[in-house]
This record gives structure tokens, sequence and C-alpha cells, in this order.
């Protein structure tokens, strides 16, 4: 049993719900009781989709339990056919379905449809949300492709040379709930059309069955999201040797790297090289010298593993900051994540809980935050400034606005996104400049309003009550005026090290010296 | 009784399930935590319908059951005495504990009941337990606080003194009007349940008397009156006629003199009944078709036809009982149609084909209805707004007239280009 205020990831069926919600002409049973039917809010509401999800929930209730459940999944099942007259029909249960051990799937099967049934079994008591959207779209794509396994050849990825074509991909992983992915697949679509690449099929997001069925006239796959589609894309390339991208397009440098791998597998010749630099005012941006202010900034960075990982390279090599923390609420992603943490010489934290994720943060004291609505929540508490990089999302995260992430629009959209909330560089030349007059507060971190008092109230707690450490450590009257004088978005670090630099140095009382010792001793 | 027409549906639902009034019980009373013994989906429920995430730690929180609690109720036991002893330890302020059931929990037969008992053994003086079910198998939506009410009961001392009881969650701000006009009329010791706080349980006994507040509370009237407490029989609080005869209800149950009661509300009147103009003219002929979630749509309906003059396609409630409704539906108009329960599709169709001006439904219908053209409005902001009452009459009609009178401003020109 897990205590949770707040989880990052729904149960594994709302994944299902992603896949089939995402898709035309798919229809998904649900054997669940009503209250699942929440799950529909999150499409209209969070997604402002003009659709219901389809979905048919079977909401059987506690007196039918001692009857036949059965017979309710069958005849729910019987007029969603009918009433939806879907191409495919996903089955499964939610938690609560899963006990009684109905097994709609079976039920489905034996009832002499025409149409190819998937049957989901997703355990919700042990997998999440991420987990089930990926065995879904995994096990749709394999019941609709697995006739033509044995008949096919391998695909090579250089076909299209044969065929005297150009060259074609699968998009594979985008769907509805997922982070910008809308206006990502435009992007990677606009990209790989520059360099002579057509889209075969855009999938989950925007597919119908006919469409799942088409993958294989593509040469290879387009791993967008592996949290999605990396289990698809495995077994495309198990039965029908289709490759796939490993480089996720987020930032210029893994965009021009995609693009590589890309032309790489495809054996195409990539012609236009020294232009990629030039498509995303990112590099220049970060270059200029207004930018020189980015330099070193302290990120602290949490999220779903793909768009964590992606957030800590452009941080670190392309906007000059540093990482001071890196997490992810997706045990799946878990051992990508640590290996970046450790070239970023920071600890991984992999957890479920953000008030352990919110703890994290106080400790990094970070100037900006990258993470989930959670994340700007407790940033928010904190005073410090943050921008959404990853869901869970909220309806401000599906801008009316072409916003995407991937490509070199999505760089653009990620400099200003993460840029903005902080302050620009000459303002913060002034504002170190003149500090110590009497009208600056500490609170002009930025023109945006991102800070609230509370920063004051976290980081400026020694100069009222907490006079000293909590083991015992005496601040003195010139170490604490000479803490004071230190910018407020480190002071917290500066405090911490210079007591820990203390207790090490079995020093009893700190002065405006041993801060300085602390100092050049953690240098 | 006039001549209502009453339909029964079953089918696939489209509603919340009880653990959702979580979401107002814990506000209404600060020191109480909530603690759902449930599934992932049972966390993603209530986060995804109250926005969890503003708080820095709520009040509410999810037991999730996992594999290994599913293998032996033993260890599912222990377990729970576990994430208890930790969350007490970590919000030592919290004076009544919840443990709510869910639809899992009720399915693998989990005893929240000797959960309870043990841990109020154990707590004795600290924190109290109680358990009840807010599982979608048995409660819809607002059920979920007729069950943590009928909970309560039995840790309600026994009084004969007189007093006038308030049942159901009200805001404070409108508990505290309730409360003024009860005083200038006379009725001197007024309580309410739920209290504003869990461990100040009103005293109850046969010279109380039950006014209820809100039309979704039958186990907690029933046990009530196994208690001894006398139900005053009236229509709800809504709108100035449910507010008036509500008044007056009360009134007669404390031999008060109607005419005094007139005295004291009438001034309410005539004030709500100016401020209801501007919306009158907006919802007056408009075609309303009220979809089953939170059980006041009987009372809603009966307020915008009486008092806002719409017409009434379809009234649907996810549960009807006649006899606690039977004053509220004596004031129906002839030939409404009531349809208890749900099948969601066939009821989606008798929207479409009925056309109406304005559909009240749950946030998961809303947009695909408005994407249809269909004007709408969520339920659940009735559960969350002051809706209560003469005072409120006006703001109650401006949740209806506000998406119609959206409508009209984007869908009509008014500025000339110059």
């Amino acid at each position: 049993m897990e205590l949770t205020l707040w989880t990052y990831e729904g149960p594994p069926h709302v994944g299902a719900m992603r896949i089939a919600s995402s898709m035309k002409d798919i229809h998904y049973v649900l054997h669940a009781p009503q209250g699942d039917t929440y799950a529909d809010l999150l499409f209209t509401m969070i997604e402002r989709r003009g659709q219901r999800p389809p979905v048919t929930y079977t909401t059987f209730q506690a007196r039918d339990l001692g009857g036949d459940t059965a017979e309710l999944v069958k005849k729910n099942i019987k007029e969603a056919v009918e009433r939806f007259k879907p191409k495919t029909l996903l089955v499964g249960e939610s938690c609560t379905a899963e006990l009684i051990q109905d097994q709609p799937g079976a039920l489905a099967k034996g009832m002499g449809f025409d149409m190819p049934i998937v049957n989901l079994e997703l355990p919700a008591y042990s997998k999440k949300e991420n987990w089930g959207a990926s065995e879904t779209f995994y096990q749709l794509t394999r019941t609709l492709l697995k006739e033509k396994v044995s008949s096919s050849e391998k695909i090579s990825p250089l076909r299209w040379k044969e065929l005297g074509r150009r060259p074609k991909v699968n998009i594979l992983g985008p769907s509805l709930l997922g982070f910008r992915c809308r206006d990502d697949v435009i992007e990677i679509q606009r990209i790989l059309s520059e360099q002579g690449i057509d889209t075969n099929v855009v999938a989950p997001l925007g597919a119908s069955p006919d469409d799942i069925e088409r993958l294989i006239d593509a040469e290879i796959n387009i791993c967008l999201y592996p949290e999605i589609a990396e289990a698809s894309c495995e077994w495309l390339k198990r039965n029908f040797g289709m490759e796939y991208t490993k480089t996720i397009p987020i930032g210029i440098k893994n965009t021009i790297e995609f693009i590589n791998e890309v032309h790489k597998k495809l054996d195409l010749p990539l012609t236009n090289k020294k232009e990629l630099e030039n498509k995303s005012k990112l590099p220049w941006y970060s270059k200029s010298v207004d930018s020189n202010y980015l330099t070193g900034k302290r990120v602290f960075i949490f999220g779903d593993g793909t768009h964590a990982i992606a957030a800590a390279k452009i941080a670190k090599e392309e906007l000059g900051f540093e990482v001071v923390g890196l997490g992810t609420y997706s045990r799946e992603m878990a051992r990508k994540v640590r290996a970046t943490a450790k070239d970023l010489n920071v600890e991984a934290l992999i957890t479920n809980n953000y008030l352990e994720v919110e703890d994290a943060m106080k400790k990094a004291s970070p100037e900006l935050v990258l993470g989930t609505q959670m994340e700007r929540h407790s940033a928010k508490r904190l005073g410090i400034p943050c921008s959404v990089i990853s869901t869970p999302m909220h309806v401000q995260d599906v801008p009316a606005r072409y916003s995407p992430q991937m490509g070199w629009e999505g760089a653009n959209v990620i400099f200003d996104d993460w840029v903005h909330p902080l302050m620009m560089g000459l303002e913060e030349h002034l504002i170190d400049m003149f500090k110590h007059d009497f009208e600056f507060v500490d609170g002009h971190q930025s023109h945006l309003g991102h800070t609230s008092t509370s920063t004051k109230d976290f980081l400026n707690s020694d100069e009222k009550e907490e006079k000293n450490s909590k083991e015992g450590i005496i601040w003195t009257e010139s170490g604490r005026a000479e803490l004071t004088k230190v910018p407020f978005f480190v002071r917290g670090k500066v405090k911490t090290n210079t007591e820990k630099y203390a207790i090490l140095r079995g020093i009893p009382e700190i002065s405006d010296e041993t801060l300085y010792d602390a100092k050049a001793y953690f240098s | 009784m006039s001549k209502v027409e009453f339909n029964k549906e079953t089918g696939p639902r489209e509603v919340f399930c009880g653990l959702t009034s979580i979401v107002w019980l814990h506000r209404r009373m600060p020191d109480a935590f909530f603690l759902v013994v449930g599934s992932r989906t049972c966390a993603h429920l209530i986060q995804s319908a109250a926005g969890v995430m503003i708080f820095a730690e709520p009040r509410f929180g999810t037991a999730i059951l996992e594999e290994k609690d599913l293998a032996g109720l033993a260890d599912a036991h222990e377990e729970l005495d576990r994430v208890v002893n930790d969350l007490i330890a970590r919000r030592p302020e919290i004076k009544t504990l919840f443990l709510v059931g869910s639809c899992p929990s009720e399915v693998i037969k989990l005893d929240l009941a000797t959960v309870a008992e043990k841990l109020n053994k154990r707590f004795l003086g600290q924190v109290r337990f109680v358990n009840y079910s807010g599982s979608g198998i048995e409660t819809t939506f607002t059920q979920g606080e007729d069950g943590a009410l009928k909970a309560l009961i039995p840790l309600m001392d026994s009084s004969n003194e007189e007093k006038l009881l308030l049942v159901g969650t009200l805001a404070n701000n409108v508990e505290d009007r309730f409360k003024k006009i009860f005083k200038n009329l006379g009725i001197s010791n007024i309580e309410s349940f739920p209290p504003r706080q869990s461990t100040e349980l009103p005293k109850i006994g046969k010279n109380t008397k039950v006014l209820l507040t809100q039309p979704y509370l039958s186990d907690t009237v029933r046990d009530l009156k196994h208690r001894g407490c006398e139900i005053i029989s009236a229509p709800f609080p809504l709108g100035i006629e449910g507010s008036t005869e509500w008044f007056l209800a009360a009134a007669k149950a404390f031999k008060i003199n109607e005419l005094k009661v007139h005295e004291i509300i009438s001034p309410l009147i005539n004030r709500a009944k100016l401020a209801l103009e501007s919306h009158k003219e907006i919802l007056k002929g408009k075609r309303l078709f009220l979809l089953p979630e939170s059980q006041l749509e009987i009372s809603l309906a009966r307020f915008l036809h009486n008092e806002c003059e719409m017409d009434l396609i379809e009234v649907g409630t996810p549960y009807l009982n006649k006899d606690l409704m039977k004053e509220e539906i004596n004031l129906l108009p002839d030939n409404t149609k009531i349809v208890e329960g749900q099948h969601v599709e066939k009821q989606l169709d008798r929207v479409r084909e009925s056309n109406p001006d304005l559909v009240v439904c749950g946030m998961g219908l809303a947009n695909p209805l408005e994407a249809e053209g269909i004007s709408t409005k969520w339920s659940i902001e009735m559960v969350f707004s002051p809706i209560h009452g003469i005072d409120q009459a006006a703001d109650l009609a401006g949740l209806f007239s506000k998406p119609l009178r959206r409508n009209q401003i984007l869908t009509t020109k008014t500025l000339v280009t110059h």
C-alpha cells in the first residue's frame, strides 16, 4: 500500500484511453464502474476536445456483482459495436473489474464479430498510465499486423532506392495528453519533408486501424516518444526488420543528431548539413551577449524520462546552465535518466512522491525549475521561476498557438519559455549594481512577476527566528550580515554549505570569515 | 402531487462516484483527513476533479492498493495500519480520519469498520476514525456526503434539548445567513451537520428538528430518524420559492407564526426578485435538459421553471427518493419528465433530438455538446458555489444564464467597422 496525495500518472487503462482517443474508427469497451467515467474530462477539459473519448463503460454496480456481470459486458459490447461501428475494438477492464475476472476480452472474441478485437490486459495494481498506453499501442499494432509477419520479407531501410521513390518513414508515439505532441508532429514532418523524406503514417495520433496496417509501407520508424512507442518499434523491428530512431529531436544538438541518424539509416546523403545550425534562433540567442547572464544558472529538472533527459542536455550544452537536479517519475525510464544524471554529476531522483521532489528542489536551491504542473506549483510556493516541460499537464499546456518542443521551432519555443521567467541580462546587471539601494527588494527577480514573498520566507528564514542552525551552530552578527549580502537565490545553498563546513571543522560559531573559508573550501 | 412522469433507465453512465464529495467535505471540516483506500484510479479521479495541485499537502489522499495487498487481506490490514501511522505522524493536527472505501476495497471486502475500530482504540483521545464507502459501485457523486454524514451519527451524543439542525454541507457564508434569519424568526438554538470542526458534532435526540439543506441525504435521514430526530418535510432552499417554503416549514415545526416569517423574509424576497429579473430575461422560454449527476436536478428544474420560466424537456437524476423529494415534486409543473438512472448514449440521442437551449451535464460531456452547438452548464459547479437561500437566487440563476449570455455575445456583431 502506498500513500499518495497526488499522482504523476493515472492508471494504465487511462493510457489505453489515450491511444483509443487519439485514433479514428476505434472503440474501447471498458469494464468499469460509473466513477471511472471521470477520465473523459481529461480529454474534453484539458485537451478541450470537442468529441467524447470513444469509450463505453459497462457501469457495473454492487448489485450486479452477485449476478451475471459477464452478461452486462456482452450487452455493452454488442450495443457499442452496433452504435459506433468501429473498425477495431479494444476491450479491457479497469482496476475493479480486474478483481472480478470476467475476462471481457475473451468474451468479446466469442461474440462472432468480424472486426479485429484487441484484448487488453493492463495490470492496474502494478502498472501506470504510460505503460498502459505503450502496451495498448503495441497490442493494437501486433493484432493488426501479425498476419503479415510470415509473408513479409524483412524491410530494408534502403528499399526506397529499389522502389525508385522518396524514402518513407512512420512517426510513432504522439498521442493525446502527451506534451505538445500535436505540434511536434507538424515540426518533425516539416523537417523530414525538407530532407526529401515522406511521412507514411503518424500513429496513434490521427491514425485509423487501416493506417496501422500500412505501417510496413515505410522503410523505418521514427520513435518520437519512447514511453509510448518503443515497445511497438521493437516489435516491428523484430518481425519486419524495420529500424527505428533512438535520438529524440528536442534541442538543436539532438535535432541535428536526429537528422543525421535518419539519413544514416536510410543511406540518404545529407546535403544541407551547414544550414542546419541556422534553422533555429536558439544558438544565436544563446550566444548573443545578453545571454551571458544565463551562464551557470542553477536549474532543477523533473518530468517524464524523455523530456527530462532532453531538458538536461539543452540546459547544459545549449544554454550554459548548471543542472543541479534531475529526476523522473517514470520507473520505465529510470535507467536512462540515471545515466544522464551521472554524466552531469548529480544524483538522479526517481520518485512518485511530489513532496520528495519539492524537498529536493528546496535543497538544490535552483534559480529555475523545469518540471511538470506539480513542480510548477511547488516552485511557486518556493518563489522560484518555473517552466513546464512535461506531462502531467494542465489546460494551459495545450496552447492555442503553434508551440512544439521538437525541432527548430521547438528550440525557439524552449528558449523563450525557459528564459522569459528569468530576468533579462541587462536587468540583472542593473539590479546587481543597485541592490543596496533602499528601493530594492529581494522580490526583484523577474519582470514577469513569478516571485512571491515566500522567497523571503524560504531562503531568508535565518534573518528572523532561525538564528542558529539545527545542529546548534551559532551564527554570529558578522556571519549573518555577510550572509544577507549573498544574492538571495543562492543564499540557502551558501547557508547550508557554510554550516556543513563548520560541522566538518568543528567550528561552533560562524562569522563572516567562516563564510569565506567555506566558500574557498567548496569552490 | 402533480402529474409527473417517472421513468427509469439503466445502461452505461457518465457520472462521478461518491469519492468526489471529499472535495467539498474536507473544506467544510478543516480538522479532518479523508483517506481513500483504493486504487491509482481513485487517486487520479479526485485530483482530476479537484485540481489538487494547488495544495501543498491536501487533507485527502489515497492508500493505493498494490498487488501484494490483494494477495492476503491480513497483510492489507497491516499495511493500512502502517499508512495510517505514517499519516498521523506527519499530520498531528488531524482530529478525525475518515477511512473511505472504494470500488476495489469493497470488492475484495476490506473490512474498514474493523480497522477503524482498532485504530480508535490505539489513538484514543487523539484521533477518531470513521469509515464509509464512496465507491462507484454503490454511490454516485453527492451520495458520498450521505455516507460520510451517516458514519458520523453514531459519534453524536444524545440530548433532548430542542434545536434546529441544518443537515447537509453549506458554504460558510450561506450558513451564517441562514442562522441569522432563523434567529430573527425566534429560533435560537441552531446547529449544522456537518459542523465546521469535525470534533464539534451536534448532540441529537427527540427534540431535534432536522431541516435538510441538500436533497441527497437519504441514509443520513434514516439514521437521524432512528435517533429520534424529527424530519421537517420541505422543499430545498434553492431559489426564492424553495427557500421561502423551507423557512416556513421550519417555522411551523417551531410553532412560529407564518406572518412573522413573511415579515422577515419579504424584504429579502423583493430584493431577490429584482436581482433575478435580468437573468430571467435571458432564461425565459429557453428549453432545458438536465442530465443526472448531483441529485440537485429536481430542485434546480423546479427553480428554473417556476422562477426563471424555462421549459423543462427532461430532468435526469441518478437516484430518486420519492419520499424525500415529495415536496419538490409537488412544485414541478404537470407532465415533467423525470428519468432516474442513465443510459448515456440513449439520453444523448434524446438531447440531440430535442434540440435544447441549455444542457446541465458533467464535465466529460460539456465540450463535446458545445462542439455540437449546444450550450451547457457543468453540474459540478452547483456543489462548489454558494447557491442556497433567497439571497443567492440570482447567483444561482446566473450560473445558467451565463453560458447563454456568452453564446449570445460571441454570435452577435455589435461593433461596426469604422
